[in-house]
């Protein structure tokens, strides 16, 4: 359903973020995109909604090379891709409520969102998911009122409401504690079930990827070096994606993984 | 900090000797440069009225008290005006800072190399001329009153509000903006949603700071003729009455006082 | 649990939803929209307007925007050369004396510093300085001391007092009282105390009030003419009044690019003491 191609982004200052990058995701698979801070997994997850502009190369979501669009063929697009943020990225001054419609925005005018007029469908639908994720009775409170993994499930619901086919999970676990990591990666696994969605969740934290997807991929300097099922993550592959350490008690200790990466 | 190697072994000093010489040199300069000026502020004083100064003080002190009490009541529509001026000065000047500070901001702005200069030299010309000369200018061009008054806050405060407004844009949490975008929202609502939420508290803050700032200058205004109070202030000094003028003072000093509390207070409440 | 959380929300399927309003309560909340409206009314109906008066202005108005592109700097060279000239140095002067007196004041205006009684002294001195307007010293201080720069020089002075003592006594109220105790208790004398216990901590932003504060006392310098307290107001006021646009925009402009140059320097240092 999702298929990148020859995928490249060169920055401004020279560095080679993506080095030409194949990738094909059938619609319902749930993938992990693994590798150090730099290798490009961000840049990648931005590339295809194109919050970063790709270089060259093409993102096809179904039969639309994504590249190619205009503004608002992109804007129309985009709806079909839910994007989940490391730091939540949450309007913090809109309530929790605003904060799950903005998922519709593609779908209304301005004026209706202007107004906060949206459909009732839209409303039924953000009470839904808000009681989906244990939140619905904090619907009318501030979202910098929320703790880390509330906020985060709220930007889960904001991401469904825009009835995607893809979601882009950038580090959803990187700011939360152990246990809310888990948490929030199991909703998302399992909300991606219900709904049949495919997802490329960038991770850095091999272990609670191993817990929870079919596949992963691995990132280094930009290209791909592993892609295949996680039993198949064995110390010489992690040696070859992240360089030399001593993965035996990595792969088991995966509190202490946490705390680094929780920064 | 360098270590001098002298006879008696290792000197820790603050600075070189080079650096110390330059130091004073340039204290020097200072206070040459401040001498001259007061040369030349005292070239320009007839010294002779100075030695005077502490009576003339007292004979207007004598003069002006007690204030003439009764000349409150013509006091209150000057008043009225005074505020409206400030008010309704603050609101045009918010309307046109928005526009002004939107494409000023880094973050924001259509075009860094054509419109963010053009905005960029709207906000200094409008900041660096004050109130006062703006109104002259306004009067000279359509005549004395309370709009004049009110078109000259209006100005002087784009450029301020437009200031302050640009550098809250530019320090937003870009990942909200971010965020906000990969809905598929368009232009303007990922400014209504990701942007404006941001810098709402910052935009009251500033519009309240600037109305307290405007009712203090006002009360000024009407001295060269542009509505307000002042220009009470204006005719009892011309006709020396004193007692008039102490009173108008007084009322000054009050509205002053009453909109720094209100400001403050409505800041409060914001934040 | 989950039973419950499901009827909770079944009541709100269906349901219209709203924003919670700014202001809870809803009395106030109509009061205020009320009455801002109502005093918006009333403040446009008193404003008289001659719009005829203005449509005229617009011509002037308009040679006014062109003499921007033509300004003369020459036919009054001379007035307005004695008028920056005594702009800036009152300017000067006045940001000396002003920042050397508002030094006392501020460390007498810090509660942490200062014994009571001076710190009420203090602030009262602030309190009444930031209170009275830049051009009402002027008119008393012109009344007193007679026209000429001297009673602009004095109006700057104290009008930088009130602004730099108050900004700066809040900054020692906010400043680390570790290193300050740290110093103390080395046995140094008060006077040792503030040099190196208060002094690096308040230093830079001293500089940067400062420099931000001979900004605005050339700003004002500029209106000081207007009353007669010396200056190139006076200058710009004639023109005005002599409908000699071409001459006003020169000065504007000169006004404009000073305090653009006075910005751009303060920008610098300001980079560099932080």
């Amino acid at each position: 359903m999702l298929k990148l191609q020859k995928l490249t982004k060169t920055y401004k200052t020279g560095d080679q973020a993506l080095k030409a990058v194949d990738l094909d995701v059938p619609s319902g698979q749930v993938l992990a995109l693994i590798g150090p801070s730099g290798a490009g997994k961000s840049t990648l997850i931005r590339c295809i909604n194109r919050l970063v502009e790709p270089t060259s190369g093409s993102v096809m979501l179904g039969d639309v090379d994504l590249t190619k669009l205009g503004a608002a063929a992109l804007r129309r697009e985009r709806r079909r891709m839910g994007m989940i943020f490391q730091e939540y990225a949450l309007v913090e001054r809109l309530t929790v409520m605003e904060n799950v419609l903005s998922g519709r925005l593609g779908y209304v005018g301005f004026w209706r969102s202007l107004t906060r007029r949206y459909p009732q469908s839209d409303v039924d639908e953000a009470f839904r998911l808000l009681d989906r994720v244990g939140l619905v009775h904090m619907a009318d409170k501030r979202a910098d009122e929320l703790s880390g993994g509330q906020r985060q499930r709220v930007g889960i619901c904001r991401a469904l409401i825009q009835n995607p086919a893809l979601l882009l999970v950038d580090e959803p676990t990187a700011s939360l504690d152990p246990k809310t990591s888990r948490q929030i990666m199991r909703l998302i696994c399992e909300l991606c079930a219900e709904r049949g969605l495919a997802a490329i969740i960038n991770i850095h934290d091999v272990a609670l990827a191993q817990m929870f997807v079919q596949r992963v991929i691995g990132l280094r300097f930009g290209e791909i070096v592993y892609d295949g099922s996680p039993n198949g993550l064995t110390p010489d592959k992690l040696t070859e994606i992240y360089g030399e350490e001593d993965w035996e008690a990595t792969i088991e200790n995966v509190e202490g993984e946490e705390v680094e990466a929780a920064e | 900090m360098p270590v001098l190697e002298t006879e008696g072994g290792a000197v820790w000093r603050k600075r070189t000797t080079g650096q110390a010489m330059a130091r004073w040199a340039m204290w020097l300069l200072g206070v040459a440069i401040f001498i001259w000026c007061w040369q030349r502020i005292s070239d320009a004083t007839t010294w002779f009225f100075v030695w005077d100064a502490p009576e003339i003080a007292g004979d207007i002190l004598g003069r002006a008290t007690p204030p003439r009490w009764s000349y409150i009541n013509t006091l209150w529509e000057p008043l009225w005006d005074t505020l409206n001026i400030a008010t309704l000065g603050t609101l045009a000047a918010l309307v046109m800072a928005v526009p002004v500070a939107f494409l000023a901001a880094r973050n924001t702005t259509p075009s860094a190399l054509f419109v963010r200069p053009i905005a960029l030299l709207i906000i200094v010309s409008t900041r660096s001329i004050n109130s006062l000369i703006w109104a002259l200018l306004l009067i000279a061009i359509i005549g004395p009153g309370v709009f004049a008054g009110i078109v000259a806050i209006a100005i002087r405060s784009i450029g301020f509000c437009a200031k302050l407004l640009y550098e809250a844009i530019e320090e937003i949490d870009r990942t909200q903006v971010e965020a906000i975008t990969a809905t598929g929202a368009s232009r303007m609502q990922v400014m209504a949603y990701g942007i404006v939420p941001q810098i709402a508290p910052a935009f009251a803050g500033i519009a309240v700071f600037r109305w307290d700032i405007n009712i203090r200058e006002s009360t000024v205004l009407g001295l060269v003729g542009a509505g307000g109070i002042g220009l009470q202030l204006q005719a009892s000094m011309n006709t020396l009455a004193w007692p008039q003028v102490s009173l108008i003072l007084l009322v000054i000093l009050a509205a002053v006082v009453v909109s720094e509390w209100v400001s403050a207070k409505v800041r409060g409440a914001i934040i | 649990m989950t039973d419950v959380t499901h009827r909770e929300l079944d009541d709100l399927i269906g349901r219209r939803w709203r924003r919670p309003p700014l202001v809870k309560r809803t009395w106030l909340r109509w009061t205020l929209v009320i009455g801002g409206v109502l005093y918006l009314i009333a403040a446009i109906a008193s404003v008289e307007v001659n719009w005829s008066r203005v449509y005229e202005g617009l011509e002037r108005g308009w040679a006014f925007v062109l003499a921007f592109t033509s300004p003369d700097f020459t036919s009054r060279g001379d007035a307005i050369w004695t008028g920056m000239v005594e702009s800036i140095v009152m300017t000067v002067a006045a940001s000396v004396v002003g920042i050397l007196i508002s030094i006392p004041i501020a460390l007498g205006a810090a509660r942490n510093i200062a014994p009571l009684p001076v710190y009420m002294i203090c602030r009262g001195i602030i309190a009444v300085s930031r209170a009275l307007q830049e051009i009402i010293v002027a008119i008393l201080l012109v009344a007193i001391f007679g026209f000429g720069p001297l009673a602009g020089f004095l109006t700057l002075s104290f009008a930088t007092i009130g602004f730099l003592s108050k900004l700066l006594a809040e900054d020692i109220e906010a400043m680390d009282r570790s290193q300050a105790e740290a110093i103390r208790a080395t046995g140094a004398r008060w006077g040792q105390w503030i040099d190196y216990g208060v002094t690096p901590q308040v230093l830079p932003r001293l500089i940067g009030l400062s420099i931000y504060r001979v900004d605005i006392n050339f700003r004002e310098s500029a209106i000081l003419g207007l009353v007669g307290a010396g200056g190139i107001g006076a200058t710009l006021n004639t023109a005005f009044d002599r409908y000699e646009y071409d001459t006003a925009a020169a000065i504007l402009i000169l006004i404009i690019v000073i305090v653009m140059a006075l910005e751009y320097i303060s920008g610098i240092v300001r980079a560099k003491v932080q």
